[in-house]
């Protein structure tokens, strides 16, 4: 590989390393901003203008609490596990496609490097891997910690996140079939014109893959490792100082790079409506190596928006659902989300076969409509809670 | 010794990631066989199928490295990891082996000692030679495997699944609880 490629390239992974790490460390303020308007409250606003310095604060206050370390635990996994959580979550964004390309020129020779950590023709199985990994920075701390509590929540979460995965991935072979591609960047440069978005024509894989990334997150309503109202902790309850920051902010990471996946594999990626146009205008006024660059650079800017709105829908669910119960979980995951994207894979295939792509509203269509004939259905009478004295 | 440096000095880069990941993967399996707790015993293996996996991606099959990850480290693993947590072994619920059982493992393993020697005593004309005219680099690709796959395998494929499917009912029917059973 040539010298200017892997510099660009070097200097395209820091900077999305360095980009991940900075929205992870401000979702925490986000987070309690959000959860503050949504509340009706102020939230964080001490610590610098508008409470922005508050992540800076945490972080060294977390850096400067006891780092203690049970006398049952077992030593090197208690600190391995949280190092698991967090290199298993800095890892995934290595395939996703942030922008088109940069374009420059070195000694005469013209270079086109794409704004990727790396294209590779599995992608889509990369991160299916290292998300099926994420499991094991949980379970490792839970169970090293030697705490009942924790290890209910290292259990939960390997079953959980075992249970969703499964759907994950059948609802991303609809995707697939489409593409017929596994790499991301692919999938994404399919998505070009606005009415061809993956969430356009995969209505259904796109709720089920919304709701099971939910739950391989950890995130309300599927928050059940660390459920406090009955694990006080969860996996994380012997943890403390920034080994519990390091559990925290790779929810956060893990957040980040499942929002940038869900708008790279449904929404787009980086483009937008009159992408084309846009380009086309920009260069033939500045030229086609700036104006290009511009382009992805206003390409990468809106896929960012992309995200941090995902981000942000993350957080909004997390206000506003409470949590579920762990039969609830399972039977959502297995007897609904399961056979649900198994009939999707059917009916893409047979839209497929004759060249119809939007099959998938077929089965929304008739959901809606069986969901609104069994409300029409129900006794129309007031429920009145039952209290025994 | 200086054939030693001699050889190391011919290797490629290429090479050398494969002897670092061949020395990884022999430690880490022995690590396997070795650890007295069970847990760090499954956490060996899970790196173990690490270190298989990138000499998949050496050998150019980076489809089944990434299908070894996600079934082997990412699945299964996990699974086996759950379960001795759920059982919490200690050292001393080890249960003595019966004399059957030596005398299988001693069979077993003498065998596979001979065989290893064997390979290693052969001569270089005993040895297969691997041409590399007629290979195409792109065979573990995933676009010439799903053409294999489900082209010219299409019945083993199809039967395989099937087996699974069986596999999975079956189980399914065995870890029901029938009417009256006791829950725990």
């Amino acid at each position: 590989m040539a010298l200017p490629i892997l510099l660009t390239k070097g200097l395209i992974i820091l900077v999305i390393f360095g980009i991940s790490l900075l929205i992870a460390t401000y979702s925490t303020y986000a987070e309690r901003k959000v959860a503050a308007f949504l509340q009706d409250r102020i939230g964080p606003n001490r610590a610098g203008p508008w409470g922005l310095l508050q992540p800076i604060a945490d972080a060294g206050k977390l850096f400067f609490k006891e780092d203690f370390i049970p006398s049952q635990a077992s030593k090197w996994l208690f600190i391995l596990g949280p190092s698991l959580a967090m290199f298993t979550a800095l890892m995934s964004s290595a395939v996703i496609p942030f922008g088109d390309s940069i374009r420059f020129a070195w000694d005469n020779v013209n270079y086109d490097v794409k704004v990727q950590g790396i294209e590779i023709n599995i992608g889509v199985l990369y991160i299916f891997g290292v998300v099926s990994l994420g499991v094991y920075g949980v379970m490792v701390g839970g169970w090293a910690s030697n705490n009942k509590f924790s290890l209910l929540g290292a259990i939960r979460a390997a079953s959980q996140n075992i249970s969703y995965e499964i759907a994950l991935g059948l609802s991303i072979i609809t995707i697939l079939m489409m593409t017929g591609s596994l790499s991301v960047r692919h999938i994404v440069d399919q998505q070009a014109t606005f009415f061809e978005w993956n969430v356009f024509t995969q209505p259904l894989g796109f709720i089920v893959f919304l709701t099971c990334s939910f739950a391989e997150c950890n995130r309300t309503p599927f928050d059940l490792p660390e459920c406090e109202t009955e694990l006080i902790g969860g996996y994380h309850t012997e943890y403390s100082s920034m080994k519990l920051g390091l559990y925290l902010f790779s929810e956060y990471i893990n957040m980040f790079v499942s929002s940038a996946f869900i708008s790279a594999l449904y929404f787009g990626g980086f483009h937008y409506p009159f992408m084309n146009e846009v380009n086309g205008a920009l260069e033939n006024s500045m030229g086609a190596v700036t104006g290009h660059n511009l382009a992805t650079a206003i390409g990468f800017i809106v896929f960012f928006g992309k995200i941090l709105f995902f981000i942000f829908f993350f957080m909004w669910v997390r206000w506003t659902l409470p949590r579920f119960r762990y039969d609830q979980l399972m039977n959502l995951g297995w007897k609904i989300f399961i056979p649900l994207s198994i009939l999707n894979v059917v009916v893409t295939g047979a839209g497929l076969l004759y060249d119809f792509k939007y099959s998938s509203w077929l089965i929304v269509v008739v959901m809606v409509v069986m969901a609104v004939m069994s409300q029409a259905k129900a006794p129309k009478q007031q429920v009145v809670p039952q209290r025994t004295v | 010794m200086t054939e030693f440096l001699a050889f190391f000095k011919t290797l490629t880069p290429t090479g050398y990631l494969f002897l670092l990941l061949t020395a990884l993967t022999v430690i880490s399996a022995m690590g396997v066989v070795t650890a007295r707790n069970p847990i760090y015993s499954v956490l060996a293996l899970i790196a173990t199928f690490f270190c298989l996996s990138g000499h998949y991606i050496l050998l150019n099959a980076q489809f089944l490295a990434a299908v070894n990850i996600i079934v082997y480290a990412g699945a299964i693993m996990v699974l086996f990891l759950f379960t001795i947590m759920f059982l919490n072994l200690r050292r001393e619920d080890e249960e003595a082996k019966t004399n059957l059982t030596k005398i299988a493992s001693v069979i077993v393993g003498g065998t596979l000692m001979v065989m290893l020697i064997m390979i290693f005593r052969a001569k270089s004309s005993q040895l297969p030679v691997g041409s590399t005219v007629g290979f195409e680099p792109n065979t573990g690709m995933v676009e010439n495997l799903g053409h294999l796959l489900y082209g010219s395998y299409i019945l083993p494929f199809e039967l395989a699944s099937v087996l699974f499917l069986i596999a999975m009912v079956g189980s399914v029917m065995l870890g029901k609880r029938e009417a009256g059973d006791r829950h725990f």
